[in-house]
Protein backbone atom coordinates (compact mmCIF):
# COMPACT_ATOMS: atom_id res chain seq x y z
CA UNK A 1 0.00 0.00 0.00
CA UNK A 2 1.40 3.46 -0.85
CA UNK A 3 2.44 5.75 1.98
CA UNK A 4 -0.16 8.35 1.14
CA UNK A 5 -3.20 7.62 -0.99
CA UNK A 6 -3.66 9.69 -4.17
CA UNK A 7 -6.59 12.12 -4.10
CA UNK A 8 -8.94 9.75 -5.91
CA UNK A 9 -8.49 6.85 -3.52
CA UNK A 10 -8.34 9.15 -0.50
CA UNK A 11 -11.52 10.97 -1.52
CA UNK A 12 -13.44 7.73 -2.08
CA UNK A 13 -12.32 6.47 1.34
CA UNK A 14 -13.31 9.71 3.13
CA UNK A 15 -16.63 9.89 1.26
CA UNK A 16 -17.48 6.31 2.16
CA UNK A 17 -16.75 6.88 5.86
CA UNK A 18 -18.75 10.12 6.09
CA UNK A 19 -21.71 8.54 4.33
CA UNK A 20 -21.46 5.37 6.41
CA UNK A 21 -21.56 7.39 9.65
CA UNK A 22 -24.78 9.19 8.80
CA UNK A 23 -26.27 6.04 7.24
CA UNK A 24 -25.63 3.99 10.38
CA UNK A 25 -26.18 6.54 13.15
CA UNK A 26 -25.18 10.21 12.87
CA UNK A 27 -22.60 12.54 11.30
CA UNK A 28 -18.97 12.63 12.43
CA UNK A 29 -17.68 15.34 14.77
CA UNK A 30 -14.53 15.82 16.84
CA UNK A 31 -14.16 19.21 18.53
CA UNK A 32 -16.88 18.79 21.20
CA UNK A 33 -14.71 16.13 22.83
CA UNK A 34 -12.06 18.74 23.66
CA UNK A 35 -14.65 20.41 25.91
CA UNK A 36 -15.72 17.06 27.35
CA UNK A 37 -12.08 16.19 28.15
CA UNK A 38 -11.67 19.59 29.84
CA UNK A 39 -14.91 19.06 31.74
CA UNK A 40 -13.83 15.64 33.00
CA UNK A 41 -10.66 17.17 34.49
CA UNK A 42 -12.53 20.24 35.73
CA UNK A 43 -15.19 18.08 37.38
CA UNK A 44 -12.49 15.97 39.05
CA UNK A 45 -10.96 19.12 40.58
CA UNK A 46 -14.32 20.70 41.37
CA UNK A 47 -17.16 18.13 41.60
CA UNK A 48 -19.78 20.91 41.65
CA UNK A 49 -19.19 21.73 38.00
CA UNK A 50 -21.55 18.95 36.88
CA UNK A 51 -24.46 18.00 39.12
CA UNK A 52 -27.38 15.61 38.74
CA UNK A 53 -30.50 17.64 37.99
CA UNK A 54 -33.90 16.09 37.42
CA UNK A 55 -35.24 19.32 35.97
CA UNK A 56 -32.74 19.09 33.12
CA UNK A 57 -33.61 17.01 30.07
CA UNK A 58 -30.23 15.23 30.08
CA UNK A 59 -30.46 14.58 33.84
CA UNK A 60 -27.46 16.82 34.52
CA UNK A 61 -26.76 20.53 34.73
CA UNK A 62 -23.79 22.81 35.31
CA UNK A 63 -23.24 26.28 36.79
CA UNK A 64 -21.09 26.91 33.69
CA UNK A 65 -23.34 28.35 30.97
CA UNK A 66 -21.55 26.50 28.17
CA UNK A 67 -21.57 23.05 29.75
CA UNK A 68 -25.20 23.67 30.68
CA UNK A 69 -26.26 24.63 27.13
CA UNK A 70 -28.41 22.26 25.01
CA UNK A 71 -30.19 20.88 28.10
CA UNK A 72 -26.93 19.87 29.77
CA UNK A 73 -25.88 17.54 26.95
CA UNK A 74 -22.18 18.21 27.56
CA UNK A 75 -22.62 18.02 31.35
CA UNK A 76 -24.01 14.53 30.85
CA UNK A 77 -21.09 13.46 28.65
CA UNK A 78 -18.71 14.67 31.37
CA UNK A 79 -20.48 12.70 34.08
CA UNK A 80 -20.79 9.62 31.83
CA UNK A 81 -17.52 9.76 29.88
CA UNK A 82 -17.90 6.45 28.05
CA UNK A 83 -20.06 8.20 25.47
CA UNK A 84 -20.43 7.77 21.72
CA UNK A 85 -18.39 10.91 21.01
CA UNK A 86 -15.54 10.05 23.36
CA UNK A 87 -15.26 6.47 22.10
CA UNK A 88 -15.23 7.78 18.56
CA UNK A 89 -12.42 10.26 19.20
CA UNK A 90 -10.26 7.84 21.20
CA UNK A 91 -10.72 5.29 18.42
CA UNK A 92 -9.76 7.94 15.85
CA UNK A 93 -6.47 8.36 17.72
CA UNK A 94 -5.88 4.60 17.80
CA UNK A 95 -6.79 4.33 14.11
CA UNK A 96 -4.25 6.98 13.11
CA UNK A 97 -1.63 5.29 15.27
CA UNK A 98 -2.29 1.87 13.71
CA UNK A 99 -2.15 3.31 10.20
CA UNK A 100 1.22 4.92 10.93
CA UNK A 101 2.52 1.54 12.11
CA UNK A 102 1.19 -0.16 8.97
CA UNK A 103 3.28 1.87 6.53
CA UNK A 104 1.08 4.95 6.77
CA UNK A 105 2.34 8.50 7.16
CA UNK A 106 4.93 8.58 9.97
CA UNK A 107 7.33 11.45 10.73
CA UNK A 108 11.06 10.93 10.73
CA UNK A 109 13.82 13.05 12.29
CA UNK A 110 12.98 16.74 12.28
CA UNK A 111 9.46 16.00 10.99
CA UNK A 112 8.63 14.79 14.51
CA UNK A 113 8.89 18.42 15.56
CA UNK A 114 7.92 20.39 12.46
CA UNK A 115 7.10 19.97 8.78
CA UNK A 116 9.81 20.83 6.21
CA UNK A 117 7.83 23.82 4.98
CA UNK A 118 7.98 25.34 8.48
CA UNK A 119 11.72 24.66 8.91
CA UNK A 120 12.46 26.23 5.51
CA UNK A 121 10.62 29.42 6.46
CA UNK A 122 11.12 29.80 10.22
CA UNK A 123 14.17 27.69 10.98
CA UNK A 124 14.62 24.54 13.00
CA UNK A 125 14.05 25.98 16.47
CA UNK A 126 11.70 23.48 18.12
CA UNK A 127 10.53 25.77 20.93
CA UNK A 128 9.41 28.31 18.34
CA UNK A 129 7.41 25.66 16.46
CA UNK A 130 5.86 24.22 19.64
CA UNK A 131 4.90 27.69 20.86
CA UNK A 132 3.29 28.42 17.50
CA UNK A 133 1.30 25.17 17.38
CA UNK A 134 0.23 25.63 21.00
CA UNK A 135 -1.17 29.07 20.20
CA UNK A 136 -2.66 27.77 16.94
CA UNK A 137 -4.36 24.95 18.86
CA UNK A 138 -5.82 27.47 21.27
CA UNK A 139 -7.22 29.60 18.43
CA UNK A 140 -8.50 26.59 16.45
CA UNK A 141 -10.46 25.06 19.32
CA UNK A 142 -11.74 28.42 20.56
CA UNK A 143 -12.95 29.07 17.01
CA UNK A 144 -14.36 25.59 16.52
CA UNK A 145 -16.38 25.86 19.72
CA UNK A 146 -17.68 29.29 18.74
CA UNK A 147 -18.71 27.85 15.38
CA UNK A 148 -20.16 24.72 17.00
CA UNK A 149 -17.97 22.31 15.07
CA UNK A 150 -14.73 21.88 13.16
CA UNK A 151 -13.44 20.56 9.86
CA UNK A 152 -15.11 17.19 10.27
CA UNK A 153 -18.40 18.26 11.85
CA UNK A 154 -19.04 21.50 9.98
CA UNK A 155 -17.07 21.28 6.79
CA UNK A 156 -17.33 17.64 5.78
CA UNK A 157 -20.47 16.43 7.59
CA UNK A 158 -22.18 19.81 7.21
CA UNK A 159 -21.64 20.31 3.51
CA UNK A 160 -22.42 16.64 2.85
CA UNK A 161 -25.87 17.38 4.34
CA UNK A 162 -26.17 20.67 2.39
CA UNK A 163 -26.15 22.58 5.67
CA UNK A 164 -25.86 26.38 5.32
CA UNK A 165 -23.68 26.48 8.44
CA UNK A 166 -21.23 24.04 6.85
CA UNK A 167 -20.78 26.31 3.83
CA UNK A 168 -20.42 29.36 6.13
CA UNK A 169 -17.79 27.62 8.20
CA UNK A 170 -15.78 26.52 5.16
CA UNK A 171 -16.00 30.05 3.71
CA UNK A 172 -14.63 31.55 6.93
CA UNK A 173 -11.88 28.95 7.29
CA UNK A 174 -10.57 29.16 3.72
CA UNK A 175 -11.05 32.92 3.37
CA UNK A 176 -8.49 33.31 6.15
CA UNK A 177 -6.52 30.06 5.92
CA UNK A 178 -5.50 30.34 2.26
CA UNK A 179 -4.16 33.93 2.24
CA UNK A 180 -2.54 33.47 5.65
CA UNK A 181 -0.73 30.30 4.56
CA UNK A 182 0.45 32.06 1.40
CA UNK A 183 1.72 35.07 3.40
CA UNK A 184 3.36 32.90 6.06
CA UNK A 185 5.01 30.28 3.88
CA UNK A 186 5.49 31.62 0.35
CA UNK A 187 7.77 34.50 1.28
CA UNK A 188 11.55 34.41 1.21
CA UNK A 189 11.70 30.77 0.40
CA UNK A 190 13.33 28.50 -2.09
CA UNK A 191 10.38 26.96 -3.83
CA UNK A 192 12.10 24.61 -6.21
CA UNK B 1 -23.42 -3.16 20.95
CA UNK B 2 -23.84 0.61 21.20
CA UNK B 3 -20.09 0.81 21.78
CA UNK B 4 -19.11 -1.09 18.64
CA UNK B 5 -20.27 1.58 16.19
CA UNK B 6 -18.26 4.58 17.46
CA UNK B 7 -15.19 2.37 17.88
CA UNK B 8 -15.37 0.99 14.32
CA UNK B 9 -16.16 4.38 12.75
CA UNK B 10 -13.46 6.10 14.83
CA UNK B 11 -10.83 3.52 13.88
CA UNK B 12 -11.78 3.84 10.21
CA UNK B 13 -11.73 7.63 10.29
CA UNK B 14 -8.41 7.87 12.11
CA UNK B 15 -6.91 5.30 9.76
CA UNK B 16 -8.25 7.22 6.75
CA UNK B 17 -6.99 10.61 7.98
CA UNK B 18 -3.49 9.17 8.22
CA UNK B 19 -3.81 7.33 4.91
CA UNK B 20 -4.86 10.39 2.94
CA UNK B 21 -1.94 12.33 4.42
CA UNK B 22 -4.12 14.70 6.47
CA UNK B 23 -2.15 14.05 9.68
CA UNK B 24 0.95 15.46 7.96
CA UNK B 25 0.99 19.27 8.42
CA UNK B 26 3.21 19.63 5.36
CA UNK B 27 0.26 18.48 3.21
CA UNK B 28 -2.24 20.80 4.94
CA UNK B 29 0.01 23.85 4.62
CA UNK B 30 0.82 23.08 0.98
CA UNK B 31 -2.92 22.70 0.34
CA UNK B 32 -3.72 26.08 1.92
CA UNK B 33 -0.94 27.90 0.08
CA UNK B 34 -2.22 26.31 -3.14
CA UNK B 35 1.10 24.63 -3.81
CA UNK B 36 -0.17 21.06 -3.81
CA UNK B 37 -3.93 20.69 -3.67
CA UNK B 38 -4.19 16.88 -3.68
CA UNK B 39 -5.69 16.96 -0.18
CA UNK B 40 -8.27 19.57 -1.19
CA UNK B 41 -9.19 17.39 -4.15
CA UNK B 42 -9.58 14.39 -1.83
CA UNK B 43 -11.71 16.36 0.67
CA UNK B 44 -13.97 17.81 -2.05
CA UNK B 45 -14.33 14.41 -3.67
CA UNK B 46 -15.16 12.90 -0.28
CA UNK B 47 -17.83 15.53 0.41
CA UNK B 48 -19.23 15.09 -3.12
CA UNK B 49 -19.43 11.31 -2.93
CA UNK B 50 -20.97 11.43 0.55
CA UNK B 51 -23.57 14.00 -0.59
CA UNK B 52 -24.56 12.00 -3.69
CA UNK B 53 -24.88 8.81 -1.63
CA UNK B 54 -26.74 10.59 1.17
CA UNK B 55 -29.31 12.45 -0.95
CA UNK B 56 -29.58 9.55 -3.40
CA UNK B 57 -30.18 7.31 -0.40
CA UNK B 58 -32.78 9.69 1.02
CA UNK B 59 -34.62 9.73 -2.34
CA UNK B 60 -34.52 5.94 -2.51
CA UNK B 61 -35.76 5.73 1.07
CA UNK B 62 -32.77 3.74 2.34
CA UNK B 63 -31.34 6.52 4.54
CA UNK B 64 -33.21 7.36 7.74
CA UNK B 65 -33.80 11.17 7.75
CA UNK B 66 -33.71 11.18 11.56
CA UNK B 67 -29.97 10.44 11.34
CA UNK B 68 -29.46 13.82 9.69
CA UNK B 69 -28.10 16.41 12.10
CA UNK B 70 -27.94 20.02 10.95
CA UNK B 71 -25.97 22.60 12.92
CA UNK B 72 -27.44 26.07 13.33
CA UNK B 73 -26.30 28.98 11.18
CA UNK B 74 -25.25 32.19 12.97
CA UNK B 75 -22.49 34.75 12.41
CA UNK B 76 -20.32 33.03 15.01
CA UNK B 77 -20.01 30.11 12.57
CA UNK B 78 -18.28 32.38 10.08
CA UNK B 79 -16.08 34.03 12.73
CA UNK B 80 -15.28 30.71 14.38
CA UNK B 81 -14.42 29.29 10.96
CA UNK B 82 -12.10 32.25 10.35
CA UNK B 83 -10.38 31.63 13.70
CA UNK B 84 -9.98 27.96 12.87
CA UNK B 85 -8.56 28.93 9.48
CA UNK B 86 -5.96 31.09 11.24
CA UNK B 87 -4.63 28.29 13.41
CA UNK B 88 -5.05 25.78 10.57
CA UNK B 89 -2.64 27.83 8.42
CA UNK B 90 -0.10 28.38 11.21
CA UNK B 91 0.01 24.80 12.48
CA UNK B 92 -1.23 22.67 9.61
CA UNK B 93 -3.56 20.87 12.01
CA UNK B 94 -7.28 20.88 12.73
CA UNK B 95 -8.82 19.21 15.81
CA UNK B 96 -9.18 15.71 14.34
CA UNK B 97 -5.92 15.62 12.40
CA UNK B 98 -4.01 17.14 15.34
CA UNK B 99 -5.12 14.29 17.61
CA UNK B 100 -4.25 11.72 14.96
CA UNK B 101 -0.90 13.34 14.18
CA UNK B 102 0.13 13.43 17.85
CA UNK B 103 -0.42 9.66 17.93
CA UNK B 104 1.90 9.13 14.97
CA UNK B 105 4.75 10.73 16.92
CA UNK B 106 4.45 14.40 15.97
CA UNK B 107 5.38 16.47 19.02
CA UNK B 108 4.22 19.77 17.52
CA UNK B 109 0.78 18.17 17.22
CA UNK B 110 0.85 17.29 20.92
CA UNK B 111 1.42 20.99 21.71
CA UNK B 112 -1.44 21.82 19.33
CA UNK B 113 -3.74 19.46 21.25
CA UNK B 114 -2.75 20.94 24.64
CA UNK B 115 -3.33 24.44 23.28
CA UNK B 116 -6.68 23.19 21.95
CA UNK B 117 -7.75 21.84 25.32
CA UNK B 118 -7.00 25.20 26.92
CA UNK B 119 -8.69 27.11 24.08
CA UNK B 120 -11.84 25.02 24.47
CA UNK B 121 -11.77 25.56 28.24
CA UNK B 122 -11.39 29.32 27.86
CA UNK B 123 -14.32 29.28 25.41
CA UNK B 124 -16.45 27.47 28.01
CA UNK B 125 -15.49 30.16 30.55
CA UNK B 126 -16.32 33.15 28.31
CA UNK B 127 -19.43 31.67 26.64
CA UNK B 128 -21.73 32.97 29.38
CA UNK B 129 -20.74 36.57 28.68
CA UNK B 130 -21.02 36.39 24.88
CA UNK B 131 -23.99 34.07 24.39
CA UNK B 132 -26.57 36.86 24.18
CA UNK B 133 -24.70 38.87 21.55
CA UNK B 134 -25.71 39.15 17.87
CA UNK B 135 -22.95 36.64 17.10
CA UNK B 136 -25.36 33.87 18.07
CA UNK B 137 -28.56 35.19 16.48
CA UNK B 138 -30.03 32.48 14.30
CA UNK B 139 -29.81 33.04 10.54
CA UNK B 140 -32.27 31.63 7.98
CA UNK B 141 -34.27 29.98 10.74
CA UNK B 142 -31.29 28.19 12.31
CA UNK B 143 -30.68 24.65 11.10
CA UNK B 144 -31.00 25.64 7.44
CA UNK B 145 -30.18 23.38 4.51
CA UNK B 146 -29.97 24.08 0.79
CA UNK B 147 -31.71 20.82 -0.12
CA UNK B 148 -34.53 18.94 1.55
CA UNK B 149 -33.11 16.40 4.00
CA UNK B 150 -36.49 15.19 5.22
CA UNK B 151 -35.33 15.83 8.78
CA UNK B 152 -38.04 17.43 10.89
CA UNK B 153 -35.67 19.72 12.83
CA UNK B 154 -34.01 21.10 9.70
CA UNK B 155 -35.22 24.20 7.86
CA UNK B 156 -35.28 23.58 4.11
CA UNK B 157 -34.52 26.58 1.92
CA UNK B 158 -35.14 24.84 -1.41
CA UNK B 159 -37.47 21.97 -2.14
CA UNK B 160 -36.22 18.75 -3.63
CA UNK B 161 -33.66 16.20 -2.58
CA UNK B 162 -32.22 15.96 -6.09
CA UNK B 163 -30.49 19.30 -5.43
CA UNK B 164 -28.24 17.56 -2.90
CA UNK B 165 -27.25 15.03 -5.56
CA UNK B 166 -26.55 17.83 -8.06
CA UNK B 167 -24.42 19.85 -5.63
CA UNK B 168 -22.61 16.64 -4.65
CA UNK B 169 -21.91 15.89 -8.31
CA UNK B 170 -20.63 19.45 -8.73
CA UNK B 171 -18.18 18.88 -5.86
CA UNK B 172 -16.93 15.72 -7.57
CA UNK B 173 -16.48 17.62 -10.85
CA UNK B 174 -14.60 20.47 -9.14
CA UNK B 175 -12.40 17.96 -7.28
CA UNK B 176 -11.47 16.36 -10.59
CA UNK B 177 -10.92 19.66 -12.40
CA UNK B 178 -8.94 21.44 -9.67
CA UNK B 179 -5.30 21.76 -10.75
CA UNK B 180 -2.73 20.09 -8.48
CA UNK B 181 -0.73 23.26 -8.26
CA UNK B 182 -2.28 26.73 -8.45
CA UNK B 183 0.46 29.01 -7.07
Amino acid sequence: MPKTLPWLGGGILLGAIFFLSVFLIKPIGVSTEFVIADGIIWNAVNPDIVVADEASKSGYSSPNAYLNSSDGKMAKAIEEPVSYGMLFVVSLMVGAFLSSLLKGDKPEGLQKSMPEVWAARFGENKIKRYTATFIAGFIVLFGARMAGGCTSGHMMSGIMQMSVSGFMFAAGAFAVGIPLAIILFNKKQNTE
Amino acid sequence: MTYALPIILGLLFGFALNRVGATNPQNIINMLRLRDTFLMKAIMLGIGIAAVLLFGGLMAGIVDPSHISIKKAYWGVLLGGALLGTGFAIAGYCPGTGLGAAMTGRKDAAFFVIGGLIGALVYALVYGSIKDTALFDKLLGGAATLADTGNEKAVTLMEGQWLGVVVGAAFIAIAAALPKRIL
